[in-house]
């Protein structure tokens, strides 16, 4: 048995302390051990970008990630959405309305990369849209209403903004 | 919610994307129960060998392993299937692909599990794998199946079209050619999973992924010899699935493992991995097509020879080989011709169902040839498919008579029209340095169904709840297509109902009724037309319930109105939940059945391509046209622009209809241009989403879409299937534009740069 490391880190706007074992992953900890199954592995290899979640701003992929590098940094997954305003409650009614939910289980990490994408560019163009999903596959090939979706949300942005 | 009108033919949001952006969605694979038990599968890893032994006492030392179950703990027949039961749940006698499954592990934890499952050692004696089908149908072959009647052939037949091959010299123009098309993998997101528990009375409960509920209780109950009355199964949302869990993938695992877990739950979870090495594919295809024409261009035969590599399992190999070789001279009529078809057996990986079903290879050979005999001809391709294409009354190439609406001229005639077909010349000659333009067509029909033997039913079952609400028991698996929705706007609709007085329960075999497979583009129209019905039996219980309460002669006075029934004379209301408890449950609930309309034209005397599905009476129709363009460097062939006409009758939900035409269109790119997955001697070389290369938002274009809307007569709101036809267009389409960009027609997929690179080379060199 190795040793359990204490870790302490931001959840979902929560602060939270664990203990894990040195080797788990992050998505492990995250769907096992504290019941977020919202976040989902679909490769466990980087490759699908199912598993993305919001680490201090960024998107990461939680199947690369040990849970130890999660210590004293912010980690939003897409259930922490839920409670914040703003942004990503508009991502999330962009992609119910325009139909960019198929089988919904890229779902989660598109909204992820698109919310990382919108936190940097808040203009970006369908290309520039495209790249930044680029890393989540979408088998169901919803990627046309995806694009759809996140545009109507900058639209909405920028229109807001003008008021 | 800017969209969520009830009414039939309008966007509804689905209720079920509500909970997928917000993560609280749950697929079987969400489910982490107290104290459960991990299981997973030592694989053969080899194509072909005789079992001799499986050694299990190094993987039982390691600490949390559990049991180590092997064949000898199967009590059943050991064999799963749909038609032919030929697939052991745990391997007893012979190892056939790489993927078998030899020994189930349980264990405390998932890495104790990889542990064990590492350490159990099968013993065999290899053998030479069958792993091409023309080494397969050789007469001193090695045999998948030594028992098989027919060697390695798994179903073969053919069918004779009018004057048959001696048709042949009465052509004017005849051409000629073989198309090979490759190994896909369905790759849903949600690999195989689920979890399984036996309950207090012994019954087996199983919540699990896959498309077929009802199917699979049979299957497990035989394979295992349990009473299928104590198997329960369970299907949540599932994610994605394409064909790829139309059958068997855990199911029987967990339940054998639930028998040895000492009433502990079992979770399974296959890896991408272990998913890519032991899931159905589609099959590989070889076919020779020989088209040809009177020298006004019309058909006049056509002999097809279709071979396909059905790996070492039925699954639905032989239904599979049937609809291609029912779909194999396309939306045209041709009066004479031969259809030869054969599924093979090989050591590879299991063929089975996929979108498309067959037709997507066929449709691909077809289209290619029709290309290929236009330019022969001198013709306009768009002008020599509109003057064959079937209309109603007309017989199909397999001598159907068509008698269900037929839209392909319309859907021709629609692409004619289209801005990107006539601005097609000035588009290819504005290629840029270094760049070749060309402009493919098509044209695709694909059935919807069973065929004409085993019945395609479906029994609705909905419930007026307590509080005044409608509840939908649905048996058929919503896997992303979203039936779930069209089964809400249908009640809605009917009953004058807003969507939140509607509720849903997604298939379960204890609460749910069976409805068939979640495949074959049927789900909406067979589960839709029962839903219709019940829908129509309970507004006319409810409202004759009420003019009973309220001493009224007629009923037909009565409307429903959201939450009540009215009484229109008087504006009288009386809510629905007042009405629900004045009924007992037998009351509140309706039940209807529907069975699909089958054809009844003998177009073969051969039994079994009629219990494959041979003929088919439903038929969906699309014309396609992409631009694209080639980098004259690298031999990258770019997709500019799809456009996609289809007749799929009414459209119950645009949202939901688009979703299903930009889908398939994009795992028809995938085949055309980038998904190969590939083995060497029967051994699986693509292991991973980095080297089996799906399409990403930077592979495809937007799609414009065009939906004609035709009404259809037996369909529900005029309705009919949807679910496959987009996935055959794009093969063809793409390869059809090559040809129009280079003058060679690429006759294998997927086409990689270097087919096409080395096409632009022979172009120079003409
Ligand atoms: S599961 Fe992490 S990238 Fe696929
Ligand atoms: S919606 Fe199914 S994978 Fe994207």
């Amino acid at each position: 048995m190795i040793a359990k490391v204490l870790i302490s880190f931001e959840l979902n706007s929560k602060k939270i302390e664990v203990e894990t074992e040195p080797d788990r992953r992050v998505i492990d900890l995250l769907r096992e051990d504290l019941g977020l199954t919202g976040v989902k592995e679909s490769c466990g290899r980087g490759d699908c970008g199912s598993c993305s979640i919001l680490v201090d701003g960024f998107v990461r992929l939680s199947c690369l990630m040990l849970a130890v590098q999660l210590h004293g940094r912010k980690i939003l997954t897409i259930e922490g959405l839920n409670e914040l305003e703003g942004v990503s409650i508009s991502v999330q009614d962009a992609f119910v309305e325009l139909g960019a939910v198929q089988c919904g289980f890229c779902t989660p990490g598109m909204i992820m990369s698109t919310i990382d994408l919108l936190n940097s560019n808040p203009k970006p163009s369908r290309n520039e849209i495209r790249e930044a999903i680029s890393g989540n596959i979408c088998r169901c090939g919803a990627y046309q209403k995806i694009l759809d979706a996140v545009e109507t949300v900058t639209e909405e942005l920028s229109e807001s903004k003008n008021v | 919610m800017k969209f969520n009108s009830i009414n039939i033919g309008s966007i509804l949001c689905r209720p079920d994307a509500l909970l997928k952006v917000s993560g609280e969605a749950k697929f079987a694979v969400d489910y982490y129960e107290n104290n459960c038990v991990w299981a997973g599968v030592k694989r053969a890893l080899e194509p072909h060998a005789i079992l001799k032994n499986i050694d299990c006492v190094n993987a039982l030392k390691i600490p949390g392993v559990l049991k180590v179950l092997t064949h000898k703990d199967v009590q059943g027949t050991n064999r799963q299937g749909v038609i032919r039961k030929d697939q052991p749940v745990l391997v007893n006698d012979k190892i056939r692909h790489c993927g078998d499954a030899v020994a189930l592990v349980l264990a405390e934890t998932k890495s104790d599990l990889s542990l064990a499952i590492d350490a159990v050692q099968i013993e065999m004696e290899r053998l030479p794998a069958v792993t091409d089908i023309a080494t397969a149908l050789e007469t001193d072959s090695h045999l998948v199946h030594e028992h098989n009647e027919k060697s390695n052939i798994l179903l073969a037949g053919d069918i004779t079209v009018g004057k048959g091959l001696a048709a042949a010299n009465q052509c004017d123009v005849l051409v000629e050619a073989k198309f090979e098309t490759q190994r896909q993998e369905h790759a849903y997101m949600e690999t195989e999973n689920g979890w399984a528990w036996l309950d207090d009375e012994g019954r087996i409960n199983i919540v699990c992924s896959t498309q077929t509920p009802f199917r699979d209780r049979v299957e497990i109950a035989e394979a295992l010899g349990i009473d299928p009355k104590n198997i329960r199964i369970i299907v949540p949302y599932v994610g994605g699935a394409f064909g790829g869990k139309d059958g068997i993938t855990v199911q029987s695992l967990l339940a054998l493992a639930a028998q040895h877990s000492e009433g502990r739950p079992v979770k399974m979870w296959w890896n991408r991995e272990e998913s890519f090495l032991s899931s159905v594919k589609r099959h590989p295809s070889m076919m020779s097509y020989r088209l040809g024409a009177k020298l006004d261009g019309t058909l006049h035969f056509l002999d097809v020879d279709i071979s396909l590599d059905t790996g070492p399992y039925d699954h639905l190999g032989g239904v599979v080989l049937a609809l291609a070789m029912e779909h194999s001279g396309g939306p045209y009529r041709i009066p004479n011709g031969l259809i030869r078809g054969k599924c093979v057996y090989t050591n590879n990986p299991v063929g089975g169902a996929f979108r498309g079903f067959g037709v997507t290879q066929v449709t691909s050979a077809m289209e290619r040839a029709v290309d290929l005999l236009a330019e022969k001809l001198g013709m306009d391709r768009l002008e020599l498919r509109l003057q064959n294409a079937l209309k109603a009354g007309d017989r199909n190439f397999i001598g159907k008579t068509l008698i269900t609406s037929t839209g392909i001229i319309e859907c021709l005639e629609t692409l004619s029209r289209h801005k990107l077909w006539r601005r097609k010349l000035s588009w290819k000659c504005g290629a840029p340095i270094f760049k070749k333009r060309g402009i493919g067509i098509s044209a695709v029909m694909h059935a919807s169904g069973y065929g004409p033997v085993v019945p395609d039913y479906a029994n609705a079952k909905l419930e007026l709840t307590e509080n005044g609400k409608f509840r939908i028991y649905c048996g058929v698996v919503d896997m992303g297509q979203g039936n779930t929705t069209a089964n809400i706007q249908i009640i809605g609709s009917l009953l004058n109902q807003p969507v939140g007085r509607i509720e849903v329960i997604l298939p379960d075999t204890d609460k749910t009724l069976p409805s068939g497979s979640a495949s074959a583009s049927r789900c909406t129209y067979t589960f839709g037309n029962a839903l219709v019905s019940a829908a129509g039996i309970m507004r006319e219980r409810l409202c004759q319930k009420v003019a009973d309460l309220l001493m009224i002669k007629d009923s037909n006075e009565f409307s429903m109105v959201p939450e009540a029934i009215r009484h229109l004379p008087t504006n009288r209301e009386i809510r629905l939940e007042t009405i629900a408890r004045t009924m007992d449950l037998a009351e509140k609930v309706v039940i209807a059945h529907f069975r699909a309309p089958v054809a009844t034209d003998l177009v073969t005397n051969d039994q079994e391509m009629r219990l494959h599905g041979i003929p088919h009476n439903l038929f969906s129709y699309s014309a396609n046209l992409a631009y694209i363009e080639i980098d004259e460097i690298t031999g990258k062939v770019g997709v500019q622009k799809y456009l996609t006409v289809s007749d799929c009758g009414k459209v119950v939900n645009p949202q939901l209809y688009d979703q299903q035409i930009q889908g398939g269109i994009c795992q028809g790119l995938g085949l055309a241009l980038y998904e190969n997955f590939e083995t060497l001697d029967g051994y699986v070389l693509t292991k991973d989403l980095s080297t089996y290369l799906v399409p990403t938002s930077m592979d495809v274009p937007d799609v414009e879409s065009v939906a004609l809307g035709i009404h259809e007569p037996s369909g529900p709101f005029g309705s009919k299937g949807i679910g496959e036809i987009s996935t055959n267009g794009p093969l063809p389409t793409i390869a059809n534009a090559i040809f129009d960009a280079t003058g060679h027609m690429l006759k294998k997929s997927p086409i990689k740069p270097e087919a096409v690179l080395a096409a632009l080379e022979r172009n120079l060199s003409r």
